[in-house]
């Protein structure tokens, strides 16, 4: 599950309209429902201290008790509803998910933008390090890491913040390097505009979007990277994050036991938030490339018979 | 000359890269504060004799700098240090382990290849069809599952018809299969259910690559071309597009390397594959740092010669690549 940014495609960009995100909700419909996820999962998380229907730390049924009209999504191994536990997870899920990502948009973008603009030895020393970056195996630095500094929510937003950014960096480089490039750009400069003035006032607008893209397709890779590093224990043991819920799941035998209802809800809610995150973030990212609106295969079919032997009423 | 220019250039940026592995792999472990071999009370079990055994072993009195080159110098000669845990040589173990790792990685992701690559053709060329529709669903669902996630609930679905475990002993060859084939087979069993669980997470990424690098492709003039001389979808689609929109998948599965063995490393935990991902997970659950950090090297530069490799091809099939 990596970025799936390209720098190659995505090409020089469109006209930015004065509501760019409400264009691109209007022509891609994916990307509504993508928001529409991501917007319901942060008002559950929001919302959840009055929305649980039982407390997530005191046992309220029976021990991996199955789904019923009382507990929806079943009881874990301590018999804690499910329901409450996912609903206060969503809340710390989120919370990494967000706040890694604000950590690796402010280094990649700032990166990038420092890289594309400056270029030269800035652009030389900068793009090494996220080379190296992009290249280090994620998941096994994070598991580095998070072990050598020990499990906490901010040490996991820290190594996130981290290990994302430089997928990012890249991206916006790219961008801005073609941008830096334009003529009005180029006319600022002549006018006397200072750097800071240039990259605030004409640079970072018109990557903006592209930034966009990229946050919330981070917010996703997050999330994952999140739930993963507590699957393996490398959180702290105590707090409910969807990652330790499915911990515990594997951890307390719920696959022996059969208790799927421990796996699926937890699971898919992590899958639809990871889901509504891609769907906004292609969205966006498709509205910003003109290459993939044309295709020159014949959209009709049809087939030419040969007549020849099949009579004079053939046709 | 050029294509010697750019073998040594991208050789040297691997050789870079797995320099700075090394080094950033030193600093972490050593010289962070409170960091996991200065710190010697986190060892379990550590006597006064211990600690002092090990602040000797691992020469924590000298300087950092000679430390660092002490590190460095017994690396070259292939020395990862000795496991806390069972005190043997750290290296010889994971280069079995990777042994282990690599069949299952290997045919997990090219099978995941061979899908998405099949299911993003068929999507681009039936753009908006209703195949379009379920083929990308279903890529982007499985896109947004975790490895975790399909990993349990695959062995709930197969609980008691595929084995979940046991790699190790289907290996060794215990339990009663005997002779070359039906330990193959009962390796390939065993198999099944982790290289599955690898396949489906990584095929709904392909897929989707695929599927738009041909749309993008299919925009090209020479696409028009092809069609304005009358052939038929089959034939610009298989003969003249398909090469050029294979390309970003060389890209995608060089970049995603990186993220493939993070799958592997949740996937042998899940499954119990005596793989480097399973002995990573022990030596974090064990504290045993210098497997880990061998763990770590190893992968990285695992990661760092696949990179090379697919830039090689990469400069073999894109001529464009070198100027």
């Amino acid at each position: 599950m990596s970025m799936l940014l390209q720098e190659a495609a995505v090409g020089p960009l469109p006209e930015v309209s004065r509501r760019p995100l409400r264009t691109v909700l209007r022509h891609h419909k994916s990307g509504l429902i993508g928001l529409g996820i991501i917007l319901f999962f942060i008002v559950i998380a929001l919302a959840a201290p009055v929305l649980m229907p039982y407390s997530p730390t005191v046992q309220s049924c029976a021990v991996f008790a199955p789904p019923s009209a009382k507990h929806w999504f079943g009881c874990d191994d301590g018999g804690i509803d499910l329901l409450s536990e996912i609903m206060l997870g969503g809340r710390i899920s989120l919370l990494i998910g967000f706040a890694a990502t604000l950590v690796s948009m402010v280094i990649g973008g700032g990166v990038g933008i420092l890289s594309g603009y400056f270029g030269r030895w800035v652009d030389i020393v900068l793009m090494r390090i996220t080379d190296y970056l992009l290249v280090i195996p994620p998941l096994a630095f994070a598991l580095v890491v998070a072990d050598v500094w020990g499990p906490s929510v901010v040490h996991v937003i820290i190594v996130i913040g981290i290990l994302q950014w430089a997928p990012t960096a890249r991206i916006i480089r790219a961008q801005v390097m073609t941008v830096k490039e334009r003529v009005y750009v180029k006319r600022v400069r002549a006018m006397g505009a200072s750097d800071t003035r240039i990259i605030a006032r004409h640079v970072l607008p018109q990557v903006a979007p592209l930034l966009v893209a990229n946050t919330v397709l981070t917010v996703a890779v997050a999330i994952y990277l999140e739930t993963t590093l507590a699957f393996l224990g490398l959180e702290d043991p105590s707090s409910v994050t969807w990652g330790t819920i499915l911990q515990h799941a594997f951890d307390r035998a719920a696959v022996s036991a059969g208790a799927w209802w421990t796996i699926v809800p937890d699971g898919i809610a992590i899958s639809l938030l990871i889901m509504g995150c891609f769907l906004l973030g292609r969205a966006i990212e498709d509205a910003l490339n003109p290459r993939l609106r044309v295709g020159h295969l014949s959209t009709r079919r049809w087939k030419l018979r040969p007549l020849v032997g099949l009579g004079p009423d053939a046709i | 000359m050029r294509s010697a220019d750019y073998v040594i250039k991208r050789l040297a940026f691997a050789l870079f890269t797995i320099f700075m592995a090394i080094t950033i792999n030193f600093f972490l472990f050593r010289v962070i504060p409170g960091s996991a071999v200065t710190d010697l009370a986190r060892v379990p079990n550590a006597t006064p004799q211990l600690r002092h055994a090990l602040t000797v072993e691992f020469g924590l009195n000298d300087s950092k700098l000679h430390q660092y080159f002490t590190y460095l110098w017994q690396l070259v000669h292939g020395n990862m240090g000795i496991s806390y845990v069972n005190q043997q040589p750290v290296f010889p173990q994971l280069l079995n382990d990777l042994k282990n790792t690599i069949p299952m990685v290997t045919i997990g992701t090219v099978a995941a290849i061979i899908i998405g690559v099949f299911f993003g053709i068929v999507s681009a060329w039936r753009r908006d069809s209703a195949v379009d529709h379920v083929s990308t669903s279903l890529a982007i669902a499985f896109y947004s599952f975790p490895p975790q996630f399909l990993g349990l609930v695959l062995l709930i679905l197969f609980a008691g018809t595929l084995p979940s475990s046991g790699m190790e002993y289907a290996l060794a060859g215990v339990f009663g299969s005997v002779g070359f084939w039906s330990r193959l087979q009962d390796i390939g069993i065993h198999m099944v259910l982790p290289a599955t669980t690898l396949c489906l997470t990584l095929y709904g990424e392909f897929t989707l690559i695929m599927r738009s690098s041909m749309l993008e492709t299919l925009g090209e003039d020479y696409v028009l071309t092809a069609r304005a001389k009358g052939l038929r979808n089959g034939k610009i689609v298989v003969r003249h597009a398909l090469r050029n929109a294979l390309l970003p998948i060389v890209t995608l599965v060089a970049m995603s390397l990186g993220w493939i063995m993070g799958g592997a490393i949740i996937i042998e935990f899940i499954f119990t594959w005596p793989g480097i991902g399973w002995a990573m997970w022990e030596a974090v659950s064990q504290r045993d740092y210098p497997m880990l950090q061998g763990g770590f090297l190893i992968l990285a530069i695992a990661v760092v010669g696949c990179n090379f490799i697919a830039d090689l091809a990469y400069f073999k099939l894109d001529p464009r690549v070198s100027e």
